[in-house]
């Protein structure tokens, strides 16, 4: 068939959109100059600043805090809950509500969030944007689990029974393993959402605890400064190789099935 | 009356060569087999002829024509896809009238052209439903229709019946040369299984690895096939690879002397060549110059087809007899030939 | 083992080795969280539009219309069809671009696939405030857009570009793009090759092909992305507020405003679910079209 050439200029396009401002970060992360608008040589002093930077490094700690707590939560409930949507079938408006937390956009989580906070008289901090970032966080787990149970094999469970294992046991020494890939998949996926979150937790947050994001959003509404470049940079790093990994280990679990 | 003329047509993809030099001429209202295994190249032919292939080198002409220079949309020439790719959008009756509108033609002529067809492939009920509520057989017909309301110059069929069952299979053979016969219209047939090109086509071209082997009616090229590969791919046969001495084809180590066969023609004595004896023409003879041990015998309703095993060959010799097998399994036994049904291929 | 036939034995232990408690504990513990943290936030914020406000923020319970009269004010009107209109052309733009895109990368050869999808999706993977800075470096008037075009000589002054509608567009194309090209690319991979070429076969031209065959089939991907796009497009405050500058608000500016600043939640909570009701239309015309243009099972 003949190649739709009208179609490769818009291609390229949208490579050119959607790096051009990554690599100028990259670039400028590494200027001596204290304004992103000229180079003023080479340097690596900004990202000095960077780590001596107290509040972006209680932001850090903040934000890996909530990261880990709301993906164990997660990882818990979304893997129960997957398991039971994909044994009982019939339970359709379950398995809808399940994934809304997905759909909805954030601002509407964040406001009901706060609003459910504030009616039960609960204090704002980083438990409360913990306890807020594993609702969606779940949703994602579920989603990613039930897919991986979608093409896995029942008869596995069967037989595990069949040969005298109790329900639990064949829960974990059968179902689990096998559905390890998903929920590390899973996992990882609510991992990087929490850990990129902003705007539930910038609803739920106590004002003491701010998360990375918060601090990010306070230091660019403030202006434009280069340590905010270096930061981008090592964000990027951290998150392109969590992502090439990510495409590694799945295409390693996909061969092995 | 050359309809279509295919003259030294090449295209290679990378390092696969799917069409080597071939050409061809087709007449009009001939109905043509493009046969061969599958990876031959006859399917990249067929997409050249529709315009969805550019041949590296080669010339295509229809009518005298220049055909390649016309994009696929301007050809006078349709195409019954191997999966029918019917629209799953449109219904029946939309799907047949697309090729219609696009002609611009009247909407009275268009609903009157559709009824005919649909009436033609005897699927008059059929008008509003959507594809996916179809049988694989009603499907098939509807993307033929949907070809032939085109009334184009050419229609081709990419392995129009594999894709049905048996039964299914044997109806839309014979139902497709009824059609052919009432449209008139010239049809070249793609298709891997030889059965259904003997008894559709008028002509068939055999390809092998992007080539054409041999162009001839259907009985020419079981009676006659001009290569090796011809003569083992089209019905089953016996080849012996031998040189040709007096009086005979000599097989190293094989029977008590040169294989009787067919007189030489022109081919000079020392030739390598291939001797191509069909089952139904060997027979037993206590005089033979074939010794062997019958391996096997089946029956087939009315005639047996047996296996012997003759020493030097790597492949048993078989053979077909009316009525039941004369010999059993490890009893031995001696074969020959009438030497006119020994048809002598020669060296490419 | 005993002579008991295998079939039987495995059902009969199944039935007694499923425990009754098994639903409670597999599904129990997801639910109970999702109805204390979704449904009842969701249906607070709810019942919040037709109470008043409290003094100093908070509700009072007494039911009053005025929350919807307020939001019909031509004031906050302006603000949702600005938010409407700002929405619709990132979309639109997501879309012209996001569908040949697809389409290319639907069509690259296997191994090319891949890489092409994950380099789209890599920059999502950033973080999105992150993203949006990106964009106040290059629109500035002393930024790369300026001064490239500058360079190139095509204007001789720096533009206002940052803080414009084209800004907040920008941003939110750049956000949300990868959105748009997933589920297109889905639908257009799914879509067999064939039709086209069977379209051209009858005689149908490029544009004409596209129009009657490729978009038709490829309908619920467009419109998934569209939803993708527009929503998230219609929520957000904070691009609006970064690359805006505060002069054009979105309706996400305005729920935001009204839970952190002026404390007027049942307001705000009519403003959400203006959000809440343009996304649910959006699904329900999505899911109309994929029953319409499914036409499944047909050419696998």
């Amino acid at each position: 068939m003949r190649r739709a050439r009208w179609a490769y200029g818009p291609f390229w396009l949208t490579y050119l959109f959607l790096y051009t401002p990554i690599v100028v970060l990259v670039a400028m992360s590494f200027n001596a100059a204290d304004t992103p608008y000229s180079w003023g040589g080479f340097s690596t002093s900004w990202y000095g600043e960077l780590s001596g930077d107290e509040a972006i490094r209680e932001g850090l700690v903040n934000t890996l805090v909530v990261a880990a707590g709301s993906t164990a939560l997660a990882t818990v409930l979304g893997t129960l809950l997957a398991v039971g949507l994909a044994r009982y079938p019939r339970l359709r408006v379950l398995a809808v509500l399940a994934t809304l937390p997905a759909i909805l956009p954030d601002l509407i989580l964040a406001i009901g969030l706060l609003a459910f906070y504030s009616a039960v008289r609960a204090t704002l901090g980083l438990h409360s944007v913990l306890l807020a970032h594993t609702v969606f966080g779940m949703a994602f787990v579920a989603t990613v689990v039930r897919t991986r149970l979608s093409h896995s094999d029942t008869s596995l469970e069967e037989a595990s029974r069949d040969l005298g294992a109790g329900p639990v046991t064949t829960f974990v020494r059968i179902t689990l393993p096998t559905l390890a890939p998903g929920i590390v998949a899973g996992a990882l996926l609510a991992f990087t959402l929490s850990i990129d979150e902003f705007v539930i937790a910038f609803f739920t947050a106590g004002p003491k605890d701010p998360t990375l994001p918060i601090v990010i959003y306070s230091m660019v509404r403030f202006g434009v400064t280069p340590e905010i470049n270096a930061l981008a940079t090592v964000l990027l790093a951290v998150s392109f190789t969590v992502v090439i990994l990510a495409q590694r280990l799945t295409r390693l679990t996909d061969s092995l099935r | 009356m050359t309809l279509l003329s295919v003259t030294g047509v090449s295209r290679r993809f990378g390092d696969v060569t799917a069409l080597d030099d071939v050409s061809l001429d087709i007449v009009q209202g001939e109905f043509f087999a493009l046969l061969g295994p599958s990876g031959c190249g006859k399917t990249t032919l067929l997409r050249v002829l529709a315009g969805f292939e550019r041949p590296d080198t080669g010339t295509v002409t229809l009518d005298g024509a220049d055909l390649l220079a016309l994009p696929a949309h301007r050809r006078p020439v349709n195409l019954m896809f191997q999966s029918y790719a019917l629209f799953p959008h449109m219904t029946v009756e939309k799907n047949i009238a697309y090729g219609l509108h696009r002609e611009g033609l009247p909407k009275d002529e268009i609903r009157a052209r559709v009824a005919g067809v649909l009436a033609t492939i005897g699927l008059p009920g059929a008008a509003k439903r959507r594809p996916n509520q179809l049988s694989g057989g009603q499907r098939q017909r509807v993307a033929l229709a949907r070809a032939i309301v085109k009334r184009p110059r050419l229609l081709l069929l990419d392995e129009p019946l594999s894709a049905l069952d048996k039964k299914v299979r044997a109806e839309m053979q014979l139902e497709l040369k009824r059609l052919q016969h009432e449209v008139g219209i010239t049809f070249v047939v793609v298709t891997h299984d030889q059965e259904e090109a003997m008894s559709l086509a008028d002509r068939i071209a055999v390809f092998s690895e992007g080539r054409v082997e041999q162009v001839d009616a259907p009985v020419s090229l079981y009676r006659r096939p001009r290569t090796r590969f011809v003569a083992d791919f089209v019905g089953a046969n016996n080849l012996f690879d031998g040189v040709l001495r007096d009086g005979g084809v000599e097989v190293p180590g094989v029977g008590s002397g040169p294989l009787p066969c067919e007189p030489p023609g022109d081919l000079p004595a020392g030739s390598p060549v291939v001797l191509s004896v069909r089952p139904e023409n060997v027979r037993f003879d206590d005089e033979g110059p074939l010794a062997g041990t019958v391996m096997d015998t089946s029956f087939f309703g009315g005639v047996s087809r047996v296996a012997v095993e003759v020493g030097g060959l790597t492949r048993p010799v078989e053979l077909t007899v009316p009525g039941t097998a004369p010999a059993d399994p490890g009893k031995p036994v001696r074969l020959s030939w009438n030497p006119d049904r020994a048809i002598l291929i020669g060296p490419a | 083992m005993t002579a008991v036939p295998k079939d039987a034995r495995t059902r009969a232990a199944g039935r007694a080795r499923r425990p009754r408690a098994e639903p409670l504990v597999l599904l129990g513990p997801g639910l109970l969280y999702l109805l204390a943290f979704l449904l009842v936030p969701l249906a607070l914020v709810l019942s919040y539009t037709i109470f008043k406000r409290g003094r100093f923020g908070g509700i009072v319970h007494e039911a009053t219309g005025d929350n919807f009269t307020r939001a019909a004010d031509p004031l906050y009107l302006d603000v949702l069809l600005t938010s409407v209109k700002l929405a619709t052309m990132t979309t639109l733009l997501a879309l012209a671009i996001g569908y040949p895109t697809a389409y290319v990368i639907a069509r690259l050869p296997a191994r090319w696939k891949t890489p092409a999808l994950v380099a789209v999706v890599l920059p999502f993977w950033t973080n999105f405030l992150i993203r949006t800075y990106a964009w106040i470096v290059l629109l500035n008037s002393e930024g790369l857009v300026n001064s490239a075009l500058t360079d190139l000589g095509v204007i001789d002054r720096p533009l206002g570009l940052l803080y414009t509608d084209g800004a907040i567009v920008t941003g939110l194309l750049y956000a949300y793009l990868p959105l748009m090209i997933l589920p297109l690319y889905s639908a257009i991979e799914r879509l067999d090759p064939q039709l086209a070429e069977a379209s051209a076969n009858l005689g149908a031209g490029p544009a004409r092909t596209f129009l009657s065959v490729t978009l038709p089939l490829t309908l619920p991907g467009v419109l998934t992305g569209c939803v993708f796009v527009f929503v998230p497009s219609l929520g957000n405050f904070v691009i609006p507020e970064l690359l805006g500058g505060g002069r054009t608000i979105m309706v996400g500016n305005l729920v935001r405003d009204q839970f952190l600043k002026a404390r007027d939640w049942p307001f705000g909570s009519v403003l959400a679910l203006s959000i809440v009701a343009v996304l649910i239309a959006l699904l329900t015309v999505q899911a109309w079209a994929a029953r319409r243009f499914s036409g499944e099972g047909d050419h696998a």
